[in-house]
């Protein structure tokens, strides 16, 4: 089977990523966090976590880690997205489609500010 | 579930929970036998032989938040419902491999569905396992180990965007030039 991607080109693109991190300030990566439970992926996380991928692809995002975990204890609310921001204690989003990722992620990731509206209060 | 990559995120997603570092994913489609085969081994931390026979009981779970576990029921079931088969062996402390087969043209086998989006989700959410996946269609074979991906990143984080972008082609590819060279009609891609 023809391969087209190389690893030459990913050699390629760790260079072009190193450069621009060197260029940033040290601080912390931002954390987006997918709850990929049983009842989280029947609700659509995979499509939620996806969303959060593509957002990331054609914004052109660097420094935010996306992580998925296990059931999250909030059936009700899946599926559920938290966002973790170095040094902030973590907000909980819930029935977070891919429209909402998009606030999420661009309101809260980028700009710094909780979308109070999404947000599920203990 | 909808689709069988759903259920197929949902069993890796036990193996993530066993502990596992290694995972392999294979989906086989052989029309020859009319069997489509799902197959999860990981090297977590196993099951004694009681946990693992009663594994398709709803009522256990190693999870502490809810009392019930559905996935393992749901996927044994669907399997079941296409003339198919369900198994499981464990062996504590060496791992867990689940198979289910289901029979190709049964008319309530559910659509393989999006494939590539349950790998994306598992390797880029799950970076410190190694994921292999096999997808197999007949004689014709793809596969991914992101092993080599992982040692040529050297620390560049999965969610790079640039780096996105190449798994996701990569996989993308791999599946689409799999079911261009299969000689069968295979279900559209979702």
């Amino acid at each position: 089977m023809p391969t087209v991607k190389s690893l030459d080109d990913l050699k390629r693109i760790r260079e072009e990523a190193l450069k621009k991190q060197q260029l940033k300030e040290t601080s912390g990566k931002t954390e987006v966090i997918v709850g990929m439970g049983t009842v989280g992926i029947a609700a659509g996380a995979r499509e939620t976590l996806k969303a959060v991928l593509d957002l990331i692809e054609n914004e052109n995002l660097s420094d935010i880690i996306v992580r998925q975990t296990g059931n999250i204890g909030l059936d009700s609310f899946e599926p559920i997205v938290q966002v973790a921001v170095p040094g902030e204690e973590k907000v909980t989003y819930g029935r977070v489609n891919p429209e909402m990722v998009r606030r999420i992620v661009k309101e809260h990731v980028i700009d710094g500010k909780i979308v109070s509206e999404y947000q599920i209060k203990g | 579930m909808r689709e069988l990559a759903l259920h197929i995120l949902d069993i890796a997603e036990n193996s993530i929970s066993a502990g596992a570092n290694k995972i392999k994913i294979t989906v086989n489609e052989n029309c020859a036998n009319d069997l489509l085969s799902i197959i999860i081994e990981d090297n977590g931390k196993g099951m004694d032989e009681a946990t693992a026979a009663r594994i398709s009981d709803p009522f256990l779970t190693s999870r502490t938040t809810r009392k019930v576990g559905l996935g393992i029921p749901f996927f044994k079931a669907a399997a079941e419902a296409c003339d198919g088969d369900f198994n499981i062996e464990s062996k504590l402390g060496v791992g867990t491999t689940v198979q289910a087969d289901f029979k190709h043209s049964h008319i309530d086998r559910m659509p393989l569905g999006d494939i590539s989006s349950t790998l994306q989700t598992l390797l880029l959410g799950t970076p410190d396992v190694n994921w292999v996946f096999e997808y197999q269609v007949d004689s014709d074979s793809f596969v991914f180990d992101d092993k080599p991906i992982k040692e040529t990143l050297d620390g560049v984080p999965l969610t790079e965007p640039a780096v996105i972008r190449y798994i996701r082609e990569m996989i993308d590819q791999g599946i689409q030039d799999v079911h261009k060279k299969a000689s069968i009609q295979i279900e559209p891609r979702l």
